[in-house]
């Protein structure tokens, strides 16, 4: 029983599921007026993966490897500053009368 | 730093996301949940980096600079009417740096290993979620390429459809999923694992291509909503493969996100997924209906639209694609503020489905400074048209098309539209009588109040704008 309440893969099922339900909750609140931003605002999180992609660049991993994580660290990096950025963008427009 | 202390401060950007998204439910507090979110993110790429045991600073700073200055240079640059296109890029971004991630893995752990198979070495569920990070990354890369292309006009917005295309496309995933099982699990010694993954990452290219060509340029919304959706995923599954709970986290948000708004998109067309997906459906001149269809088209020049919006009390304006197209955001504002100085009230009616992405209309008239409390929802404002003098449509065809509600036998009937038809008069802007999405004749077009302006919906506008100036 413990070995499995420790088993990462496990945990994070766990969290995978729990989340689903929580990005339901949330996102089904947001008005329409927002969606564009909505969906680039999460897209830019989407780019979370550049946590992973960080990892792969050590000096003591094979060339290739370190190759295809900076690859991955360019990919996500102009998805997380790109994505923020036009987000701010397009929120800064939104007006009141 | 120690490892329970990265995994506290993860858990504070999970808790930020979580919150930034929730501050995006009202525009007043949007744009402080969008500063959050992108703090949090920050503090996790910092906290990541002071992690990392012999990480390469030089290799890892030049990708952080050379990724985020084509971010940055390409947010300031895009016009609002491209909007559309580039988040699609972008989710193509995000889902590529998954798989790059996976495929990293599988070099380090699969090309690079003494000997076993990568589920030896990694174990099952990290092989697995390896091959999944790299089969939705990679398909939500190239899908999303060829979202791009078809809303950048770089190829052809109809749907490329051929026979036996759904079938070969079914073929393709089977040999997808032999070739994921082969590397993963059966596949030995460097050249197997590298000729495999390499395999596997082409298909799975293929794929994404494959299953977008068939998509018209007006299903874009949904695609890219349901690739936005795909790009969390992947994120969620490089999250399983690095065993990192933010990953999984922020993942799942955006996955949830991405669903959702497929979804809203789908009901505000009445279809199913399925029929978006595979029905080669929403090509922009893909039916029959011409000309010769209509027979009490009743055509207007700028002047006398100019004298009809001239007495009224109430106008409505409709804002579709071809406003986009035409970026006549700047026009359209000019005039409704006009009408209002003139004692009219001026409201804005947006279709669900209206322009190319959710939202996307909302944020062209924000920029040319219309307050959002003008622009209404559809549920909102249908029950206004009844009351209105003049219903201005700039660009817009199907999501107004009557014969949603009345024509059975219509492929758009049971579509919610904007029911446009029960005002007083209604103009439409348009540059020719040709059909719109779903290729049929658009009943609104015949009807006795109803009247025609054909041109550029921008120069249209700053013709209306001179003449009701001049009355």
């Amino acid at each position: 029983m413990e070995a499995l309440i420790t088993n990462p893969i496990l945990i994070g099922l766990y969290i995978l599921i729990l989340s689903i339900f929580v990005g339901f909750e949330v996102i089904t609140k947001v008005p329409p007026t927002l969606h564009t931003p909505l969906m680039s605002g999460a897209n830019a999180i989407s780019g979370i993966t550049i946590l992973a992609a960080l990892t792969c660049v050590r000096t003591d991993d094979p060339t290739t490897a370190k190759i295809l994580g900076f690859a991955a660290v360019v990919f996500a990096m102009i998805n997380v500053v790109g994505g923020f950025l036009v987000t701010d963008r397009m929120l800064h427009m939104f007006k009141r009368k | 730093m120690k490892g329970i202390l990265v995994q506290l401060i993860y858990m504070a950007s999970a808790i930020f996301f979580i919150y930034g998204l929730k501050l995006l439910s009202h525009v007043r507090t949007a744009r402080k949940g969008n500063t959050l979110a992108s703090s949090a993110m920050l503090v996790a790429i910092v906290v990541t980096l002071l992690e990392i045991p012999g990480f390469d600073p030089l290799w890892i700073f030049a990708g952080i600079l050379i990724g985020g200055g084509i971010g940055a240079f390409a947010a300031k640059k895009v016009a609002m009417t491209d909007m559309p296109q580039m988040v699609a890029i972008f989710n193509g971004f995000g889902g590529g740096a998954s798989a790059l991630v996976a495929l990293s893995f599988f070099w380090k752990y699969g090309v690079g290993a003494e000997s076993g198979t990568l589920a030896d070495n990694i174990g099952v569920a990290g092989t697995v979620s390896a091959i999944l990070s790299i089969v939705i990354g990679s398909v939500t890369l190239s899908g999303s390429g060829i979202a791009f292309a078809k809303l950048q006009g770089l190829m052809t917005g109809n749907p490329i459809l051929f026979k036996g295309q759904n079938q070969l496309n079914l073929l393709i995933a089977l040999g997808m999923v032999a070739v994921g099982g082969w590397v993963g699990f059966v596949a030995t010694g460097s050249t197997a694992v590298m000729v495999g993954a390499l395999v596997l990452t082409l298909i799975t290219l293929i794929i994404g291509i494959t299953t977008v060509i068939p998509i018209g340029g007006a299903d874009m919304p949904v695609v890219i909503a349901l690739l936005n959706s795909y790009s969390g995923l992947a994120a969620c599954a490089a999250g399983f493969v690095v065993e990192n709970n933010l990953l999984i986290i922020a993942g799942s948000l955006v996955g949830a996100s991405g669903l959702i708004l497929t979804n809203i998109m789908c009901k505000a067309m009445n279809r199913s997924l399925g029929n978006v997906l595979f029905g080669g459906f929403g090509g922009e001149t893909a039916g029959a209906a011409n000309n010769r269809d209509y027979n009490n088209i009743k055509q207007y020049g700028a002047e006398d639209g100019a004298m009809v919006m001239d007495t009224a009390e109430s106008v409505i304006i409709v804002p579709g694609y071809g406003l986009a197209v035409a970026q006549a955001q700047h026009a359209c504002k000019e005039l409704g503020d006009l009408l209002e100085k003139r004692g009219a009230t001026v409201k804005y009616a947006i279709h669900p489905v209206a322009g190319r992405m959710p939202g996307h209309m909302n944020v062209l008239l924000a920029e040319a400074d219309v307050p959002y409390e003008q622009l209404l929802e559809m549920d909102d404002i249908n029950p206004e048209f009844k009351r209105t003098d003049v219903v201005l449509i700039l660009g817009a065809n199907d999501v107004v098309n009557p014969a949603a509600l009345d024509d059975p036998a219509s492929p758009i009937y049971g579509m919610p539209i904007l029911n446009v038809h029960e005002a007083r008069s209604v103009m439409v802007v348009k540059r020719s009588l040709s059909p719109g999405f779903a290729g049929i004749k658009n009943e609104l077009f015949d009807f006795d109040n109803t009247l025609m302006i054909f041109g550029d919906a921008k120069k249209i506008l700053q013709e209306l704008v001179s003449e009701v100036r001049n009355n």
